[in-house]
């Protein structure tokens, strides 16, 4: 055993201290710094204001893909206000010297899939986005996480973040994920598990067989909703299947360079004794295909499950939530989760758009045709993702069955593009936020896993797949 | 950056737990540019009807709550996305203080960056709060941020409450942490001159 046993985070952490104080937030080196159209305006504008310069444009990578349209040869944005925001980010990016990859870009995409395309991400690196989801780029062992605009601001300026050190915890799967589970499913129970806000303060390592076994667009997905527990960042540690995946990519280091990087990288994970501030267990015979029924992630229910009663609750927070949430998705108690009818079925976002989902989706669908009552679409993650998937014809099975196939970007995950969901339609969505509106308003979201959303795609309501 | 120390203004009470942010401003309106005048897009859903008219049941639109500048609120609020508009939108509208039993992190580390003042209290205080500001017309709260003190007019409510100290003297003197930070710049060119291969370098 090591003499002064360290976790994954903590050796991370350490490493990029530039500067402590006691009582203080701790001023870390931030190695990798995404920005995007929505969360970097203001901070480039605070720049100017205060005469600053951006410190590190060659650590700083921009790209455009909230805003944007997905539609088929898209070469307009016709929004003026989303088209104001693009332009402006352009605008920046030429005025502080920073690579950007706009939306006719071949490196552009969700920007927590082009960091990993591109590899960008890496081991033991501090990456930094204004955006939430930045949690992403913990599937490669670093310590990646999402901070408001001042921060991007402050980062931009010193190329540092002052955070106060979270606690650490782990999330430990027992044993291998049941057939027909999912990396979607694990991270939905996950959440189910501990709660919305059961993570909150604290970095999350995950660890156990179920976890290892994953592919790298797996563990993207686990550490995606890192957030959604309320966890400040997710994390697992890089293996060989990291740097397989990582060998090769147009950023990852080359030749020498990545077998010095290599070794350290497989150094890179927590020491037999380290202590963790929390440990939770989970036992992966708990998972099922999940399916969320309400208005936040944590409200979870197995494919073979009902609607929760609130009449059954006791804790009367927890009753009024579950009754509007009941209320604003149009469920009644009790109903079982199979007999949902759905509308709509949106298959991408930083979640779940990476090629290996598409691949499970496609899988799916192949040869079938999605139920006249649905309309569904296909969002590729990244321009080069979109062109990975039409090398393997992917395309063709999504649109033979009646699937419109996009141009890469967030989409409808969030809807601030013209991708909605008109009032009280319903979509099976294989993104990470059922929040009231979240898809467009009045919109009807339940999450789950790209195979889920293909399969409810051809029946029309959500089935189990384990059954197909 | 405004420093804030003491204050008194209404309270209104959103007995709900998880707010998020896309609640407390919807998607449509993050396209802008600015910083300033989201005040008005503030619970946007909630607060406007579809056809755009007010929704009077919504408690911020009760004439009994107008100028209130204390939210107070149920678990985790502040969850979900880190879009700083909403720390924006809150501090447009007039808010300057935020109670709940619990924060997101990431919401409420923007709100010390946008002189909010979030407090934390005991689950049982806050109800207590909430069941004050809607019985009674005009509930008010007093904070002293220096003492760490929050009271009620009539001081049946009145408790210390939990800061961590930097945030507290930041907030007291409206410091900026841009400012704060440039101030090491040795240091930082210290830790560039040994960052090691694997720190990773972004080729152009």
């Amino acid at each position: 055993m090591t003499h002064n046993p360290k976790t994954l985070f903590d050796k991370i952490w350490e490493k990029h201290l530039v500067d402590e104080n006691e009582g203080q937030p701790s001023i870390l080196y931030v190695d990798l710094h995404m920005i995007h159209e929505v969360t970097s305006p203001q901070a480039f504008e605070g720049l100017r204001l205060a005469q600053r310069k951006v410190r590190r444009p060659d650590l700083t990578v921009a790209v455009a893909d909230h805003a944007i349209p997905t539609w088929k040869g898209r070469n307009t944005i016709s929004d003026p206000i989303a088209k104001q925001q693009v332009e402006t980010l352009t605008k920046n990016c030429d005025e502080f010297g920073i690579t950007l990859y706009d939306m006719y870009h071949e490196n552009q995409g969700i920007v927590h899939v082009i960091g990993p395309d591109l590899g960008l991400t890496q081991p033991g690196k501090i990456i930094v986005c204004g955006d939430s989801h930045t949690s992403t780029n913990g599937a490669f062992g670093s310590f990646a996480i999402g901070i408001g605009t001042s921060e991007v601001e402050h980062v931009l300026a010193t190329q540092t973040l002052r955070q106060f050190k979270p606690k650490t915890m782990n999330i430990h799967i027992e044993g291998s994920l049941p057939n027909g589970v999912t990396a979607k499913d694990l991270i939905l129970g996950i959440i189910k598990h501990i709660g919305i806000s059961g993570a909150v303060g604290h970095a999350i390592e995950y660890t156990g067989d179920a976890i290892t076994n994953l592919s790298m667009e797996g563990r993207m997905t686990v550490c995606n909703m890192s957030i959604e527990a309320g966890g400040r960042a997710g994390m697992i540690a890089p293996d060989n299947k990291t740097i397989n995946y990582l060998e090769n990519k147009p950023f990852a280091p080359k030749g020498k360079d990545f077998e010095i990087a290599k070794k350290e990288w497989l150094d890179l994970r927590t020491d037999v004794g380290a202590k963790y501030d929390t440990k939770i267990i989970i036992d992966s015979n708990e998972l099922e295909p999940f399916v969320t029924w309400g208005t936040n992630p944590g409200m979870v229910a197995p494919i073979t499950g009902k609607i929760p009663n609130p009449k059954h609750t006791v804790d009367e927070d927890e009753k009024s939530s579950i009754s509007k949430a009941l209320e604003y998705m149009g469920l009644k108690p009790d109903t079982k989760i199979q007999d949902i009818q759905i509308d709509r079925v949106f298959i991408g976002s930083c979640t779940n758009s990476r090629i290996e989902d598409l691949e499970a989706a496609a899988a799916i669908v192949k040869n079938k045709k999605i139920n006249p009552n649905v309309s569904a679409m296909v969002v590729p993650g990244s321009t080069l993702v979109k062109k990975i998937a039409e090398e393997k014809g992917l395309d063709k099975i999504f649109q033979d069955a009646g699937f419109e196939w996009r141009e890469a970007g967030c989409s409808m995950c969030l809807g601030m593009n013209p991708d909605i969901l008109s009032p009280k339609e319903r979509c099976a969505s294989t993104s990470n936020r059922n929040f009231e509106g979240r898809q467009g308003k009045d919109g009807r979201t339940h999450l789950v896993s790209p195979e889920m959303a293909a399969a409810a795609a051809i029946s029309g309501h959500f089935i189990d797949i384990r059954e197909l | 950056m405004k420093s804030i120390n003491k204050h008194n203004g209404k309270v209104v009470p959103l007995d709900m737990v998880n707010i998020d942010t896309d609640q407390i401003i919807p998607k449509q309106f993050l396209k802008r540019i600015e910083r300033t005048g989201f005040g008005k897009y503030l619970f946007y859903d909630w607060r406007f009807k579809s056809d755009g008219s007010i929704n009077k049941d919504f408690i911020l639109n009760q004439e009994k709550y107008k100028n209130c500048s204390i939210l107070v609120t149920g678990d985790n609020f502040g969850s979900g996305s880190s879009r700083e508009h909403a720390p924006w939108a809150l501090n447009d509208y007039g808010i300057e203080i935020i109670i709940a039993p619990s924060f997101a992190d990431i919401f409420y580390n923007n709100c010390f960056q946008n002189g909010i003042l979030p407090i934390k209290l005991d689950k049982k205080i806050v109800k207590e709060i909430i069941s004050k500001s809607k019985n009674e017309n005009g509930y008010n709260l007093n904070i002293d941020l220096d003492s760490q003190l929050i009271w009620d007019d009539s001081e049946e409510i009145s408790i210390k409450f939990d800061i961590e100290k930097f945030r507290k003297y930041c907030l007291l003197n409206g410091l900026d942490d841009i400012g704060l930070t440039l101030k090491k710049e040795n240091k930082i060119q210290q830790f560039e001159s040994t960052r090691s291969l694997t720190g990773g370098v972004v080729k152009k």
